[in-house]
């Protein structure tokens, strides 16, 4: 029985920390601030699920499995690189070079030094080679 | 009573999941939609993971643990894509 009411609470815990995730998405206002729902909130709620899910199979089946662990140190480990791949997205679409601070160092935030050639077939395109 | 508590998670984040089509279809920069999808892979993977519960069997955790891999695989292939206008350059 009370093993019953502790995976309950975690099944509850990461579905209401799923959700809240999942609404600050639609309601925060800037793409910087609804990066923060789902790198964060979702992630709590899916290591809920996860807590729920290892706790049911160890104490009610009986059976003790290394997936879950394994979902969760990926899912932990690869949410911050996606939202970091996100956020310079986002600042390479939306915002200017002097929009950001000092990086603090010798050199400027890497991806402003080093901006992708972009061929536009509206402009004639740059010479890559001295013509012959 | 875990049946309720399953029932009650799934509908949480399948309502999550309606929420982040709505931002797919909303969002008004490329980056929203990425992280939008990027979130759906996440709820999907939450729900794989609750059916499994339900059904009281351990074979979807390895399609889970796949549809995580597909998913952050390709938000980073969808980002760098806008970044550099290639994915391995």
């Amino acid at each position: 029985m009370l093993v019953e009411i502790v995976v309950c609470v975690f099944l509850v815990i990461g579905g209401l920390f799923g959700l809240v995730g999942s609404f600050g998405l639609l309601k925060l206002q800037d793409t910087m601030q609804r990066l923060h729902a789902p790198t964060k909130a979702t992630t709590l709620g899916i290591g809920g699920v996860l807590i729920a899910s290892m706790l049911y199979f160890l104490l009610i089946k009986d059976s003790f499995s290394f997936h879950e662990l394994m979902i969760t140190l990926f899912l932990f480990l690869t949410a911050p690189i996606s939202a970091h791949f996100l956020a310079q997205t986002h600042i390479s679409l939306r915002m200017k070079q002097s929009d950001l601070p000092e990086s603090g160092g010798e050199y400027s935030w890497s991806l402003f030094d080093d901006p992708p050639v972009m061929d536009k077939p509206s402009e004639p395109a740059a010479p890559t080679q001295a013509p012959h | 009573m875990i049946t309720y508590a399953l029932v009650f998670a799934m509908a949480c984040f399948g309502l999550g999941l309606l929420m982040n089509l709505w931002l797919l279809v909303r969002g008004p920069g490329r980056a929203d939609r990425v992280l939008a999808l990027d979130t759906m892979v996440i709820n999907v993977v939450a729900l794989l993971i609750l059916y499994g519960i339900r059904q009281g069997t351990g074979v979807y955790f390895e399609a889970s643990m796949l549809i995580a891999m597909v998913g952050f695989v390709s938000t980073v292939a969808y980002c760098r894509f806008i970044l550099r206008g290639d994915i391995i350059e």
